[in-house]
């Protein structure tokens, strides 16, 4: 236990030195601190984008969805591929728009693409609905896998709150270069971790991969695949590729991009990220493995799979590291996301009422709301508000919903007006935070349908009436317009 | 910028080659979502989805090889 204890605070010291190291030798201006100084060659943006795959989420979401629900936890590794195509075409427009004009966030770009603050202001809102909930989840992962890992030793209020600090203190110092830096240890903490535990659980637990298959399969049928209704295969399809599109749309991933020295490092980095997420495999292996070997976990209850696992199998010693590779998960993500929320305050809310305000002055403002946003992060986190559960599931449906306006502002002659891509973001964001909090699917709104159709991801309907919304307003705001199918 | 004929062509193809990801990937659950056969000692829609993680990895290999945005005299 003293060991495991001993990795879990390594970590966190590891992670403070190396995100208070990432500023040395630098003048952390606001170039600096909020996209790098445009000078990240492939390796700190691939780690940058790469975060997204290894948040808290994936390394207890991912095993705990392989143990409780089976083959829909399958669509996680299918959206993220996906996902890295789009990015060789969007990022590199999005990379050069933005060091052309001198962008550091994401509402940045949507404020000179459409020439409208008011837009800028409502991208802010939808995103930090989108950021707040995603970093009390990080939050609440560091607690579990600090608790779990530590053997209950270390409180789990305790321990947000000193990863809290911890992010605190380097983001303020740091900005995204403390992310950038901090994400070297993690990742290779995270490889070691994954794949030794997704290869060595199912070999010595079962004899091997397909043995372990074989045998879950002949105990549940039915869990590898996919359920004849509700996540079914029209659900699987649907939701990667809604997710593929709104993937790129979190602001701390958009806003990664202004940090690249030029634009060939995301074509390059769309070949090697797909192969970098077939080590999220190696997660459901361990779900998986946990199956037969920790049954009866229900709930929130399943995204412990993992540790019950290891704490059953393995010495404290190696039950710290990987609590010191989980501490990373949070960390990192959780320092990208607190830096993305303090500047869109900073610069795009309180920026649009004091648009005389100079570099140095948005830079001071966004290092102040570092710790706010964090407080109120640890506030959400230590309530366990339940509907922030709800929040997060709206999160990525909101993000998607700038999918459209993006697209449009990079074609040649945008055929869509500021007033439509507000319409728009706004209509479908309101559909998708009313679909979320009443749980409604197609099949619950549209009873009538083929099962195929009621199986669809809902978020289809709000991505539907964005479009709607947005072609109507544009071409009635801009009458000589033809508007785009 | 005016485009050459042929550097117009290659972009079409590099784009074009992009989207067989997008429709190989579900293909397979979506014809066949049965257990068997194995692949790669994994369940027949998981092993799908995992090789065309690295299929989809090489086709953006290719497809960074043909696109003229690449190329060395490229901006």
């Amino acid at each position: 236990m003293t060991a495991a204890l001993a990795l879990i605070a390594l970590a966190a010291l590891a992670a403070l030195a190396l995100g208070l190291v990432a500023r040395a030798g630098r003048d952390m201006d606001l170039e600096q601190w909020a996209v790098g100084g445009r000078g990240f060659g492939w390796i700190l943006v691939f780690l940058l984008l790469a975060g997204e795959i290894y948040t808290t989420f994936t390394f207890l979401g991912a095993s705990g969805f392989s143990y409780g629900l089976g083959a829909p936890v399958y669509y996680i590794l299918a959206y993220g591929s996906l996902a890295y195509v789009i990015a060789y075409f969007l990022l590199p427009l999005v990379w050069s728009y933005g060091s052309q004009h001198g962008l550091h966030s994401q509402p940045d770009f949507f404020v000179r693409k459409y020439a409208s603050p008011s837009l800028g202001v409502l991208v802010s809102i939808v995103d930090l609905v989108a950021l707040i909930p995603y970093l009390v989840l990080q939050l609440t992962g560091l607690g579990i896998i600090v608790t779990a890992a530590g053997y209950g030793a270390i409180p789990k209020d305790a321990a947000i709150w000193i990863g809290a600090a911890i992010v605190t203190v380097y983001v303020i110092m740091s900005g995204i270069r403390g992310s950038a830096y901090t994400a070297v240890v993690k990742d290779i903490l995270i490889l070691v971790v994954v794949l030794f535990l997704g290869i060595y659980l199912p070999l010595h637990l079962y004899g091997g991969i397909g043995p372990m298959f074989e045998q879950i399969a002949a105990a549940k049928p039915g869990f590898l695949v996919f359920p004849a209704s509700g996540q079914s295969v029209a659900w699987f399809i649907s939701t990667v590729l809604l997710t593929a599109v709104g993937f790129f749309m979190w602001p701390q991933s958009f806003g990664a991009a202004y940090s690249a020295k030029d634009a060939r490092v995301f074509r390059r980095n769309a070949i090697i990220l797909p192969i970098y997420q077939l080590i999220l495999l190696f997660v459901f292996f361990v779900g998986f493995a946990a199956v037969l070997q920790v049954p009866g976990l229900k709930g929130a209850d399943t995204n412990l799979a993992l540790f019950k696992l290891a704490t059953q199998e393995f010495s404290p010693a190696v039950v710290g590291l990987i609590g010191a590779a989980g501490v990373f998960t949070a960390l990192v993500p959780g320092s990208l996301i607190a830096m993305t929320a303090a500047m869109l305050l900073s610069k795009n809310l309180i920026g649009v009422l004091r648009p005389e305000a100079t570099d140095a002055q948005t830079l001071a403002l966004a290092k102040w709301f570092v710790p706010v946003v964090m407080l109120v992060a640890v506030y959400f986190t230590l309530t366990g508000n339940t509907t922030i559960v709800t929040m997060l599931l709206v999160g990525y449906s909101f993000v998607t919903q700038l999918f459209p306006a993006v697209i449009a502002s990079l074609m040649p002659r945008n055929p869509m007006t500021p007033a439509g891509a507000f319409a728009g973001i706004l209509v479908g964001a309101v559909v998708a935070a009313v679909l979320s909090f009443t749980h409604a699917t197609i099949g619950s709104l549209f009873p009538a349908l083929p099962q195929a159709i009621r199986d669809l991801n809902v978020g289809i309907i709000a991505l539907v009436a964005n479009l709607v919304a947005m072609v109507v307003v544009s071409s009635v705001t801009r009458p000589r317009a033809i508007p785009a199918a | 910028m005016p485009r050459s004929r042929s550097s117009h062509q290659s972009h079409e193809n590099h784009s074009l080659a992009a989207v067989i990801p997008f429709i190989g990937m579900p293909a397979g659950p979506a014809v066949h979502n049965e257990i068997d056969p194995f692949i790669l000692g994994m369940p027949f829609p998981l092993g799908w989805i995992s090789v065309w993680v690295v299929l989809t990895a090489i086709i953006m290999a290719v497809v960074y090889l043909i696109d003229p945005a690449n190329r060395e005299d490229a901006p």
